[in-house]
């Protein structure tokens, strides 16, 4: 009899978590054509889009910068004794130039732009809705979503594409420097050999595929933040729910494009 | 002084005009009929009707969790409400598209109980912002800087214009905050618990600042509090909310000298 109502029980927990799951699909579709709807109509709030860009991208470089150099160095080090097993080391630029413009590079500064950028947000927001300065806007004239939401959500949009460039060049120079000092390979023949083994076909999927990281990143920030409920507690919600709800959309987003360009690839 | 015991009867005055003490015609500014909200089953506002006139100082006391708070933010859109009729200097709220709100909003000031500055500006950019979409209400002026120091002035605080509201006191942001209200010279102020969380000198200084900005620019004033003292310094006219409705309505003196047990717990010291 127990059993048979902890069984129950468990399965309307499961039906109410899948049901508020929708939900919250839903939610954040509705906040994503919200923003589409939005961003066509003035007025359009530049100023602000480029104080959030500074924010963003200049305050997140040097992190995506020293994530990507060590990423460049450990890449190299943990795959050189393998490369040298099989007699394959003069392919290890291209193995590391191909891996992190394609992959590695894309998806490691989302992961840590949604970390630093999609929790801020979240908090900042949250925040602000708490303590009513997102009312006070209203109040004041101001569309609160065109000023807080939109110039944010595109700035991350923005943004990120230019991180990714910023990151991918430094693990590769990362990588350089351990096959210059390791392997006596010059800089300039490392760097030939990334560059001849690099195709069109490498970077456009890579760099597309980072506008939709950045945009998922604010949407996902904002949407927390903006519907934070449950006072100052709920501030620590939304940025914690924001960085995980991004951080696994992003890998969605990563599936879809890879299977988008694998088609493209066999076409 | 009025008791209202029943849901649905409405102590508002036929077309919307008081007689002032001086025999002069005031004009009804804000109109309330009927309003009625619910969060669930949870039933906040049932049926609550007010009227605030041209130049009054309006107070509308109740206990915490009442629906003051929820009333005020339906008068300025901030929430509709599930049924009744609300009217701002004429226009109906619920039949206004953004654009019209956003200029009928730029003739309402709005007091946040927690003052609502934006942290991440200074007090000088906090004063700006209200004009961002209202340069012509100001004639397209293009340096804002004398109007932001004369809506300090008014608050005793011109010295703080570049400080960041981190750095400023609790009363401190108060004031800030009725600075910004004040910059678009507002013909109705509304105040959410103006005096909460304040000790008690800052309050009355808080209090003091209120009347002395109602005399100099003859704005109406809808005050929120459950502070009996505010109430009783700054209040024309009063209203109890109760179980969502306007319980009682009439003067401090009237509504404090009451035997009704439910008016009589508000004023109990």
């Amino acid at each position: 009899m127990a059993d048979s109502t902890k069984t129950v029980f468990a399965k309307s927990k499961l039906v109410g978590r899948i049901k508020q799951f929708f939900i919250q699909i839903g939610e954040l579709s509705y906040f994503a054509g919200r923003f589409f709807k939005e961003i066509f109509t003035a007025p359009f709030e530049f100023k602000e889009l480029l104080r959030q860009c500074y924010q963003m991208g200049n305050r997140s470089l040097v992190l995506v910068c020293m994530t990507g150099f060590i990423i460049g160095l450990v890449l190299t080090l943990q795959s050189r004794p393998t490369m040298i097993q099989f007699g394959a080391v003069s392919m290890m630029p291209n193995m590391v130039g191909i891996s992190i413009v394609r992959e590695i590079g894309p998806v490691i500064t989302a992961l840590i732009c949604a970390g630093r950028i999609a929790s801020g947000i979240g908090a900042e927001l949250g925040s602000m809705k708490v303590t009513e300065q997102i009312d006070a806007m209203e109040v004041s004239g101001t569309n609160p979503f065109k000023y807080l939401v939109v110039t944010r959500i595109l700035a991350t949009t923005l943004m990120i594409p230019i991180l990714v460039v910023f990151g991918d060049l430094i693990a590769l120079f990362g990588s350089a420097l351990v096959e210059n000092l390791k392997g006596q390979v010059s800089f300039q023949l490392y760097f030939n050999t990334v560059f001849d083994a690099l195709s069109f076909g490498d970077l456009v999927p890579a760099t597309i595929k980072s506008f939709f990281f950045g945009f998922v990143i604010g949407l996902v920030g904002c949407f927390k933040g903006f519907n934070s409920k449950k006072g100052t507690a709920g501030v620590g919600i939304a940025a914690n729910t924001a960085v995980v709800m991004a951080s696994l959309l992003l890998f969605v987003v990563d599936f879809i494009a890879v299977f988008i360009s694998d088609i493209f690839y066999e076409l | 002084m009025n008791y209202n015991m029943e849901k649905d009867t409405t102590n508002i005055q036929a077309k919307g005009f008081k007689k002032s003490k001086n025999g002069t015609e005031r004009k009804a500014v804000i109109r309330i009929k009927n309003v009625i909200k619910s969060f669930g089953d949870n039933h906040v506002l049932n049926g609550f009707n007010m009227v605030l006139y041209e130049g009054e100082n309006l107070v509308v006391m109740g206990k915490s969790g009442s629906g003051k708070s929820v009333m005020i933010k339906c008068l300025v859109g901030l929430m509709a409400p599930d049924s009744g009729y609300i009217e701002v200097m004429g226009k109906e709220i619920s039949t206004l598209n953004r654009q019209t709100l956003d200029e009928l909003r730029s003739e309402i000031g709005f007091l946040f109980q927690g003052s609502a500055l934006y942290d991440s500006m200074t007090v000088r950019e906090n004063l700006e912002f209200p004009m961002r979409r209202h340069k012509e209400k100001l004639g397209f002026v293009q340096d804002t800087t004398p109007l932001v120091m004369e809506a300090l002035e008014n608050v005793g605080l011109a010295h703080t214009i570049d400080l960041m509201p981190e750095e400023l006191s609790g009363g401190m942001k108060r004031r800030v905050a009725l600075a910004r209200t004040l910059i678009l010279k507002p013909k109705i102020i509304l105040y959410d618990e103006p005096t909460s969380g304040l000790d008690p000198i800052t309050a009355k200084e808080i209090i003091e600042l209120m009347r002395s900005i109602q005399r100099k620019y003859g704005t109406s004033s809808l005050i929120i509090t459950h502070d009996v003292d505010c109430a009783r310094v700054i209040s024309e006219r009063m209203i109890l909310l109760v179980d969502g409705i306007n319980y009682a309505e009439g003067t401090y003196a009237e509504l404090s000298a009451s035997r009704d047990p439910k008016v009589e717990a508000f004023f109990k010291k």
